[in-house]
Order: C-alpha cells, then sequence, then structure tokens
C-alpha cells in the first residue's frame, strides 16, 4: 500500500510477494520448521476450542437453514433441529428472486474474472517487459491509485455512471468497477518481473513477436499468478456490496449481496429463509475455499505484502 | 532487446537505418500501449479521475439535479458542526480502537500456534481461514441472527450458564464491540496468514543460537522472534488500521448505523449524506476528511517507525 514503487525500501515486501505468487511461501506455510513431534502437543487444547469458535457462526448458518421455522420462534430455539426441514429455501426461492441474483451476481463474477485475467496480464506484461514511452509514468500513476480509498470515488463514481455512461439500476454498474484493477496490474507486473528474460529472448530469436512470446511463452508459465488474481478478483466481486448498493436500485438488477443485504429490512424475524439466503450466497465460496486453499492463502499473503 | 545490432556493417544505409529504428521505436509504442492501454484506461478512469473530481465536489454545493454551486469550505464547516459527523469520527475511532490491537494481536497469536506441525493442523488452520470468505452482508445477517438478545445463539448459552444476557446490537454500548468481533471472525485469517509468511522468515540458526544460549521458548519468543516482525507488525497495524476506519459494509448489514446512531461511521455518514439525502457536496467533504485522516495515520506510523529505527518502508 504505502510506498510501494516510490522507493527501493519497499523492495523486501515486493520481492517477498513474488515469491509467494510462485506457490513457494504457501508450500512453506503448510510446513513448519520444527521437528516432527510424537507426544500429544499441548498447543491443540489452545487450538481446538479457537477452531470450533471460529466454526460455530457457519455451523448456526447451516443449521438455522435446514430447521424447520417454527422451532427457530420458539423459545429458547434448538441448536440442532429436531428434523431437517428445506421449507426455509422453498420460501427464499419462492417469494424472492434469489435465483435471478445468484445469476446477476455470477456474470459479474465471470465478467471480472475474465476481464481480470486478460487486461491485467497484458498490462502486467507490458509494464514489466516492454520498452515505450510511459511506461515509468503509467506504472507510478497506477501503482498511486491502490493509495486512494473507494469511498472516496463513491460520489464521482456514482455521478459519472449515472449521467456519464448512464448504466446505473443495471447490472453493468456492478461489473464496470471489477474490469481491471491496479492490484492486478501489480500483482502480474511483479509475476512477470520474477521470471528469466532468457526465456523470452530464445522466443524473440527465433522470430516470434511479442504477441506470440506473450501468449505461446509466458503465459503458461503464470499460471499460479492467473490463480491468484482470479481469486482475488472473484472474492472481491462476489462480495461487493458497496459499488450495487449505491448504483442499482432495480431489483432485476440485484447482486446476491444487495438482496441479502435488502431482507433485513423486510424479513427481518424469518431466520429459515435469511439463512438459507446465507448459505446460497456463501456456500459456492465455501467450497471454493476448501478444494484450492492453497492459492486462496497466496491471495491473502500477496494482498497484504503488496506494498 | 536487440537495439541496432542487426543494421551493423552497413556503410551508407543512415538515412534508411534512421527511418528504420523511428519506425521500431513507433512500433514498440504501439505494441506497448496495446498491452497495457486497456487496462490502464480502466483502472484510471475510475479512479483519477474521480478523486480529482471529488476535491471539486467537495467545493460545491450540488443535489444532482440543478446546477452545481461554488461554496468554497462551507460544506466542510457544515459538517465540523454537525454532531452527527462528530459522532461518526467517535464511533470510528471506538472500532479502530477495539478492531486494530485484536486482530493484530490475534493474527500473531494464532500464527504461532499454527506454526508447527502437529495432527489436526489442516483442520484448525482451514477452520481460522475459511471465515475469510464470508461476504458483509452474510456476515452481517449472521451476526445479528447470532447476537438476537431472545433467539440468539450467544445469549442462548449464556443463558443456560445463568451469566446475563446483554442486548448486544441492540444495545447503544455494545452494537460496536460485536461488530468488532465479528469483523476479527471474518478478518484474522489475514493478519494471521501475514504474520506465518513472516515467521517462516525468522532464521532458524537465530532461534537454535538462543537456544543454546540457554533461553528458554518465551526468551526466544520476545527477544529474537519479535524483533524480527516488526516490519510486518508495522505493516499490519498500518493496513488494519486504513481497513478500521473505512468501516461501512458490515455496519450497513447489521446494525444500520443504528442503536440511534451508536454505529454510524464516517463512511456510512458519507452513504447517507450523498445518496440519502443527495447533498454530494457535504459527501465528497466527508470523504475528503477520511482521505486526509488516511494518509495522516499512515505517515505518522512510518514516522514513528523509523525513529524506532524499524526498516518497514
Amino acid at each position: 500500500m504505502t510506498s510501494a514503487g516510490t522507493r527501493p525500501a519497499a523492495a523486501p515486501h515486493l520481492g517477498r510477494a513474488t515469491i509467494t505468487v510462485e506457490g513457494a511461501s504457501t508450500d512453506r506455510i503448510a510446513t513448519a520448521p520444527r521437528r516432527r513431534r510424537t507426544r500429544f502437543s499441548l498447543w491443540h487444547l489452545v487450538l481446538m476450542p479457537i477452531a470450533l469458535l471460529f466454526l460455530i457462526p457457519f455451523v448456526q448458518m447451516f443449521l438455522a437453514a435446514l430447521s424447520p421455522a417454527a422451532e427457530l420462534q420458539r423459545f429458547p430455539p434448538p441448536f440442532v433441529p429436531s428434523r431437517i426441514d428445506f421449507s426455509g429455501f422453498v420460501a427464499l426461492f419462492t417469494q424472492s428472486d434469489v435465483l435471478l441474483w445468484l445469476l446477476n451476481t455470477v456474470i459479474v463474477s465471470a465478467a471480472g474474472i475474465i476481464s481480470h485475467l486478460v487486461l491485467c496480464s497484458l498490462a502486467g506484461y507490458g509494464f514489466a517487459r516492454l520498452r515505450f514511452a510511459g511506461r515509468k509514468v503509467g506504472i507510478l500513476l497506477i501503482i498511486a491509485t491502490i493509495m486512494v480509498p473507494t469511498q472516496l470515488l463513491m460520489v464521482p463514481t456514482y455521478i459519472l455512471f449515472a449521467n456519464g455512461f448512464r448504466i446505473v439500476n443495471t447490472l453493468a454498474a456492478a461489473i464496470v468497477p471489477w474490469l481491471a484493477s491496479a492490484f492486478g496490474i501489480f500483482l502480474m507486473r511483479q509475476f512477470f518481473l520474477s521470471l528469466p528474460a532468457e526465456l523470452e529472448e530464445a522466443g524473440t530469436i527465433d522470430g516470434a513477436n511479442r504477441w506470440q512470446v506473450f501468449f505461446r511463452i509466458v503465459l503458461p508459465l503464470a499460471k499460479p499468478a492467473l490463480a491468484t488474481l482470479a481469486i482475488f478478483t472473484l472474492l472481491g466481486s462476489w462480495n461487493d456490496l458497496v459499488w450495487p448498493l449505491i448504483a442499482i436500485n432495480d431489483s432485476n438488477a440485484f447482486t446476491l449481496q444487495l438482496g441479502l443485504s435488502n431482507f433485513q429490512g423486510t424479513r427481518q424475524t424469518q431466520w429459515t429463509l435469511l439463512m438459507a439466503g446465507n448459505v446460497v450466497a456463501t456456500l459456492p465460496l465455501i467450497l471454493f475455499f476448501l478444494a484450492a486453499q492453497r492459492h486462496f492463502v497466496a491471495t491473502m499473503t500477496f494482498s497484504g505484502l503488496r506494498g | 532487446m536487440f537495439a541496432g545490432a542487426p543494421s551493423a556493417g552497413h556503410p551508407g544505409a543512415d538515412h534508411g537505418r534512421a527511418r528504420r529504428r523511428r519506425a521500431r521505436s513507433l512500433r514498440e509504442l504501439l505494441t506497448g500501449w496495446a498491452f497495457v492501454g486497456p487496462a490502464s484506461v480502466i483502472v484510471l478512469g475510475l479512479s483519477i479521475f474521480p478523486a480529482g473530481w471529488s476535491f471539486l465536489l467537495g467545493l460545491q454545493s450540488w443535489n444532482g439535479f440543478t446546477d452545481p454551486v461554488f461554496v468554497g469550505g462551507a460544506n466542510f464547516a457544515e459538517i465540523f458542526s454537525d454532531p452527527d459527523f462528530l459522532g461518526a469520527v467517535e464511533h470510528t475511532a471506538l472500532y479502530t480502537v477495539l478492531f486494530v490491537p485484536m486482530s493484530v494481536l490475534a493474527g500473531l497469536f494464532l500464527a504461532v500456534a499454527l506454526n508447527r506441525r502437529i495432527r489436526l493442523i489442516g483442520f484448525y488452520r482451514t477452520a481460522i481461514f475459511v471465515p475469510f470468505v464470508a461476504s458483509a452482508a452474510a456476515t452481517g445477517i449472521l451476526s445479528t441472527y447470532l447476537f438476537d438478545p431472545q433467539y440468539g445463539l450467544v445469549n442462548n448459552v449464556l443463558r443456560s450458564l445463568g451469566l446475563p444476557t446483554p442486548g448486544w446490537l441492540q444495545d447503544q454500548s455494545q452494537a460496536m464491540l460485536v461488530i468488532a468481533l465479528m469483523s476479527l471472525w471474518g478478518q484474522a485469517a489475514f493478519t494471521t496468514v501475514i504474520y506465518l509468511a513472516a515467521l517462516q522468515d525468522v532464521p532458524g540458526e537465530l532461534i537454535e543460537a538462543a537456544r543454546l544460549d540457554g533461553a528458554n521458548r518465551w526468551q526466544t519468543f520476545w527477544r529474537i522472534i519479535w524483533p524480527h516482525l516488526s516490519p510486518v507488525t508495522v505493516f499490519t497495524v498500518i493496513w488494519q488500521t486504513i481497513q478500521a476506519i473505512q468501516l461501512f459494509d458490515l455496519v450497513f448489514t447489521s446494525t444500520r448505523g443504528g442503536p440511534l446512531g451508536a454505529t454510524t461511521t464516517i463512511v456510512y455518514y458519507v452513504y447517507q449524506k450523498a445518496f440519502r439525502e443527495l447533498q454530494f457536496g457535504a459527501g465528497s467533504a466527508a470523504a475528503l476528511v477520511l482521505f486526509a485522516l488516511t494518509l495522516l495515520i499512515t505517515l505518522g506510523v512510518v514516522v514513528y517507525s523509523r525513529r524506532r529505527g524499524m526498516e518497514a518502508f
């Protein structure tokens, strides 16, 4: 965040971040340097309660979503329902446009991820490897924008979307902010800087032009960085609330998060429905996380060490 | 690249060479901007341009329909005499003071705890990391349920233990604490991962040497490992502080600023002013105050850590 690119002192962070992109340091997180112990570790007594504490909100969410509605209105409600009941989901899907919102969110995230992967890897490569006028000013400006908080941009961007692009109340208002990001360009640039230049020079000697070198030689090597970029974009766009909230009032263009937050005023005590909605919004990301935990951790590490 | 190399050894072709060089540099310019142009236009167009505009908006009175009127510093005078804004600053400060130390210390502790090879470590790590994917909307709804005074799990547990059952999110003095706790639930993974990566960078020989000199684990941690982590600590404090003073999502999805405005933050104030009351000028002025605050805090911590000789930035 702070002084990246303006002072060479930031270099250690950048260096470490680059390693992370290659997936190395996540492996190191997984394997601690301590020697393996055979006796029971007292740390279990610390970690087990903490782990359960972190899981309880999700457990409660799933159990409540699968409870008969009447049981949650009882006092006190049981933690584990007497039987599994899908009426919360039925109410959710029949009484609201949640399927439409889910589709909208999938569209926003898919567009964001595809656009990020294409545009940010092109720009990252250009800034890392190509020599052309304006290159240095360009990357400095882009890194500087990481320092500008979204909140400062809310009002002017809303006006721009409303009066300039005229995309307020359409799904485009949720998509446009996720087409590319300074973070994405920076991440890809750091990755390409870490690749040995000889690989590309070999391609250039063989007569390939810059585009062929990029698509045939460089991009296939960039898979770990692209995975990080995709996850960063997925998390941000899937969970985004601020942009849709200020720019979309039409429930046909609601995203899942916007629809959910709108439930709160209108269905305050319909707990099974609310929790079913939470499950629909959260489960895809939880499953994704369980399947690709290593890449998620790499994403978190990089977004922390980006400055 | 291979500048100039191919044309060596062709005397008398100066003119053609210069033209070729110009053509090549034009081609490089076009290729370069073809690579970086689209992403740059989007990123800069959606940040530099609006950021500059917000400075202008802060000096205007505008509701989005009539023509904007230049009012100079009147918006700033207005918000600084508005008890709602001063309250928002206070609530934001309260949240920051609650959340930042908690998240940094929790991250450090969890990283130390998770940085070992024991059975079930994968389960522990997953359990602590997985809330990171929960959105603010989901977390907000979940917290209103968990902390519901009557039907919520938290009070059910307290009740069964015979303890008093507070109002939590419905109590003015406790609502911000609950929001900070739920933020911690979702964000602990972040500081933990940062500290875990940093712990791996502490040279093993140093720890070995300290052990050989007779230091126990506790001494080794505070004398050897902790000083090594200080750049990361400075970074996480700055980062979490910036995140904390920008709190909005979780407030919007749990309390909507209530009860009685007790959880209205600066960004929530911006949202209300600009998008509920359509006072774009006052809203932008409040956002600019937030931006200035962000820069001041960052600068302050950086200067402080330089003085202390910690090479974080």
